[in-house]
C-alpha cells in the first residue's frame, strides 16, 4: 500500500493518496440467508411484541380469507345443488315471430320433441288465461293472489326434479276429475299446508280437490306460484287449446347443446325463430356466481383491519428502531452499510407481517370450516388465497417497514453508540 | 495499517465543534493512548479514525488511502474487515451466547456461520474465556463481558483496533486483565488506539495524545 505522489495544482494538497476504492480492504456483505437470520433473531428476542403486532395482520387477513372462504363455500354448495338437479333441463317456450307478434307453440310440437333423438323426457304445461284460484267462492274476484293456473302432464315433477311436500301429483287415473296440485308459493298464499280431509279450492265456478303440494321447484321458481290441473279437465271445463305455453325437456347429459340447437326447428319447422329455448341451470349458475362474489362491505372491513395492523407494525418498528439504537450503532461499527441496516428492519417487518398472514390464513380457513360445517356446506377456500395471504402480509409488512427502515439507516452510528 | 488525520474538523448540528484542526499520524502497529477530560473530543476522534463518521473538513487516510471520497459501502467494507471496535458499554446482545456475540462481529465480512463460530471460539480462548463459550452476557461478570467484546473485535484479526474506555465500567482488577489482553494483541502488529482518562493506564503506552477542547495539546512519546 504505497502513497502516490501527485503534484497538486490546487496548492493545498501537494500529496494525494490513492482512493480507498483501489485498496483491497474487502467488501461489506450480508448474504440473503444471513439477512433472514438477523431478521429472525430480531423477532425472536422480542417474542411477545412480535406476536401481538403480527396478530393485527392475522386478524385482517383472517377476516378477508373468511369472507372469501364463506362465499366460496356457499357458492360451491349452490353449484352442487344445481348439479344434483341436473344441468340437462331445457325449456321451450313461444318467442316472438318474424313480425314481432307473440308466437304460439303448435300442439304437434310436444310429440315432435318427444321423438327427438337424445331427448330423454319432456313435459308440457299449458297456461290457462281465463281461470283464477280462490279458497272459497266468497273471495272477491279481483283478489286472485297472483296465482296462475296451468294444465300439466303427470310427469312434470319427474322432468323438473321437483318433489312433493304433501300428497301426490296429477295421475293418469284421476285426470278426468277436478283435482289440483298446488305450487309451494300458491299453497302458502291459499294458506294450505297439507292435503287430506277434503281440502278444496275454487277454480272457475267449481271446487277442485287439492291432492298434492309441490316443494319449491329450484330449476324454475315461476312454477311455485301456480296450481296444476290436468289437460283433459282444462280442455273440458275451460276450453283450453292444447297449445303448450312451455315444454320442459331433459336431454342426454352430453347432448344438451345439440338438442338445444335442434329444438326450435323441431318445435316449429315453419318458423324456428318464433321458438325460444333456455337452460334454467345457466341462470341459476350465474346467480350462484353472483352470490359467490364476496360482499364488498365485508372485504372492506377486512381491509380496514389490515390497515390498522399495518400501522401497528409500523408503529412497533419505529419504537424498535429507537430502542435498538445501540444495536444499530454496533452493527455499523461491525461493518454494516446503511443499506444493510435498512434491509434488516425491512426484513423484520416483512417477515413479521408474512407470519401474521400465514396465521390469518389459518384463522380464516378455520372460520370458513366452522361456518361450512354448521350449514352442511362443502369447505372451500380458493387456492389463490393460500398464496395471496402470506404474500399480502409480506408486502404490507415491507410497506409498513419502509419508514422505520429509512429512519434506522439515517441514524448516526456515533450517537447510537452513545445512547 | 496506518491511520492519518490531517486538519480534521468535526462540527455537529447546533454549532458544537468536537474537533478543531486535528492532525495526527499513527503508523501501522503503533500503540497510542488518548487521554483527556470528558468532552475533549476523544470519542469523536476515535469514530473518525474508525470511519464511523466523516469529518466536516480535513482528510482521513487509512493505510495511505483517502477515505473522503469513499462510499458508505467501501467504508463499511473497511470496518467489516480491518477495524475492530471496543466500547465502554460492551454492546453485547443479551439474547446470544458469547460465541454468537463474537461470531456476529464477523457477520458483515460475508464469512459463513461455521467459519465465524470457529474463529469466535478461537478468539474467546485467546481472551481467556474458553470455558464461557455458551454463556449469555447476563451470566458473565463485567470483566468477562468486556473480554467477550474484545474477542468480538479481534476475532477477524483487524489491522486496527480502536477501544473507547474499555476499562471504564470495570473494577481495577478486571481492568488490568482487559488491558493485558489488549497489549498482547497490540504486540501482534495491529494498530491500537485506546481512549482513557486514567493516566495510569495511559502510562503503559509508548505514545500518549493529550486532548482538550477538541484539540491535541500534547503528543507525548516515551
Amino acid at each position: 500500500m504505497t502513497d502516490v505522489a501527485i503534484e497538486g495544482s490546487s496548492g493545498r494538497r501537494t500529496r494525494r493518496s490513492s482512493s480507498l476504492r483501489d485498496a483491497d480492504v474487502g467488501r461489506a456483505r450480508l448474504p440473503p440467508r444471513e439477512l433472514l437470520g438477523v431478521a429472525l433473531q430480531g423477532l425472536r428476542t422480542r417474542k411477545l411484541r412480535a406476536a401481538l403486532s403480527a396478530l393485527g395482520i392475522a386478524i385482517g387477513i383472517g377476516a378477508m380469507v373468511a369472507v372469501v372462504g364463506v362465499s366460496s363455500s356457499a357458492q360451491a354448495n349452490l353449484i352442487a345443488e344445481i348439479d344434483a338437479l341436473g344441468t340437462n333441463l331445457l325449456t321451450v317456450s313461444p318467442g316472438t315471430d318474424f313480425l314481432g307478434n307473440s308466437a304460439v307453440l303448435a300442439p304437434s310440437s310436444v310429440p315432435m320433441i318427444a321423438h327427438m333423438l337424445n331427448v330423454k323426457s319432456d313435459a308440457p304445461i299449458y297456461q290457462l288465461t281465463n281461470a283464477n284460484v280462490y279458497r272459497t267462492p266468497f273471495v272477491p274476484a279481483e283478489q286472485t293472489g297472483g296465482i296462475g293456473v296451468d294444465a300439466a302432464s303427470e310427469n312434470l315433477p319427474k322432468v323438473l326434479g321437483a318433489g312433493l311436500s304433501s300428497g301426490h301429483f296429477l295421475s293418469a287415473v284421476g285426470q278426468r276429475y277436478p283435482e289440483v296440485v298446488l305450487g309451494s308459493q300458491a299453497a302458502a298464499t291459499l294458506q294450505i299446508n297439507q292435503v287430506g280431509g277434503h281440502v278444496l279450492v275454487y277454480i272457475g265456478n267449481r271446487y277442485f280437490n287439492v291432492i298434492g303440494i309441490l316443494k319449491p321447484v329450484k330449476l324454475d321458481s315461476s312454477l311455485d306460484s301456480v296450481v296444476f290441473i290436468s289437460l283433459p279437465v282444462a280442455e273440458r271445463l275451460f276450453q283450453q287449446l292444447p297449445e303448450p305455453s312451455e315444454i320442459y325437456v331433459r336431454s342426454g347429459q352430453n347432448n344438451v347443446t345439440s338438442v338445444a340447437n335442434l329444438l326450435p326447428a323441431t318445435a316449429n319447422p315453419q318458423d324456428p325463430s318464433g321458438v325460444s329455448v333456455n337452460r334454467p341451470s345457466d341462470v341459476l349458475e350465474a346467480r350462484a356466481a353472483a352470490k359467490g362474489q364476496f360482499t364488498t362491505l365485508l372485504l372492506g372491513l377486512g381491509a380496514v383491519a389490515l390497515l390498522v395492523g399495518a400501522i401497528g407494525i409500523a408503529n412497533i418498528m419505529v419504537i424498535s428502531v429507537l430502542e435498538r439504537r445501540g444495536e444499530i450503532g454496533l452493527r455499523r461499527a461491525l461493518g454494516a452499510t446503511r443499506g444493510h441496516i435498512s434491509l434488516q428492519f425491512l426484513a423484520e417487518s416483512a417477515l413479521l407481517a408474512a407470519i401474521g398472514g400465514v396465521f390469518g390464513l389459518l384463522i380464516g380457513a378455520g372460520a370458513t370450516e366452522v361456518y361450512a360445517a354448521t350449514r352442511h356446506e362443502p369447505f372451500v377456500v380458493p387456492t389463490y388465497a393460500l398464496i395471496a395471504a402470506p404474500c399480502a402480509g409480506f408486502l404490507i409488512g415491507a410497506l409498513a417497514g419502509l419508514y422505520p427502515a429509512a429512519k434506522a439507516a439515517r441514524l448516526s452510528p456515533t450517537e447510537a453508540l452513545r445512547a | 495499517m496506518s491511520v492519518e488525520l490531517t486538519d480534521v474538523v468535526k462540527e455537529y448540528p447546533g454549532g458544537v465543534t468536537a474537533l478543531r484542526d486535528v492532525s495526527v499520524d499513527i503508523p501501522a502497529g503503533g500503540q497510542v493512548a488518548v487521554v483527556g477530560p470528558s468532552g475533549s473530543g476523544k470519542t469523536t476522534m476515535l469514530t473518525i479514525l474508525g470511519t464511523l463518521e466523516r469529518p466536516t473538513s480535513g482528510d482521513v487516510r487509512v493505510a495511505g488511502h483517502d477515505t473522503t471520497t469513499a462510499s458508505d459501502g467501501e467504508l463499511a467494507g473497511l470496518r467489516a474487515h480491518q477495524i475492530g471496535f471496543v466500547f465502554q458499554a460492551f454492546h453485547l446482545q443479551e439474547s446470544m451466547s458469547a460465541v454468537d456475540n463474537v461470531a456476529t462481529g464477523m457477520l458483515y465480512t460475508g464469512a459463513p456461520l461455521g467459519r465465524r463460530r470457529a474463529l469466535a471460539r478461537e478468539a474467546l480462548e485467546r481472551v481467556g474465556l474458553g470455558h464461557r463459550l455458551d454463556f449469555r452476557p447476563k451470566q458473565l461478570s463485567g470483566g468477562e463481558r468486556q473480554r467477550v467484546a474484545i474477542a468480538r473485535a479481534i476475532a477477524k484479526r483487524p489491522a486496527i483496533l480502536l477501544a473507547d474506555e474499555p476499562t471504564g465500567n470495570l473494577d481495577s482488577k478486571s481492568g488490568a486483565g482487559v488491558l493485558d489482553v489488549l497489549h498482547e494483541l497490540g504486540s501482534d502488529g495491529a494498530t491500537l488506539v485506546l481512549i482513557t482518562h486514567d493516566e495510569h493506564i495511559a502510562g503503559g503506552f509508548p505514545r500518549r495524545l493529550h486532548m482538550r477542547d477538541g484539540e491535541i495539546v500534547e503528543d507525548e512519546r516515551a
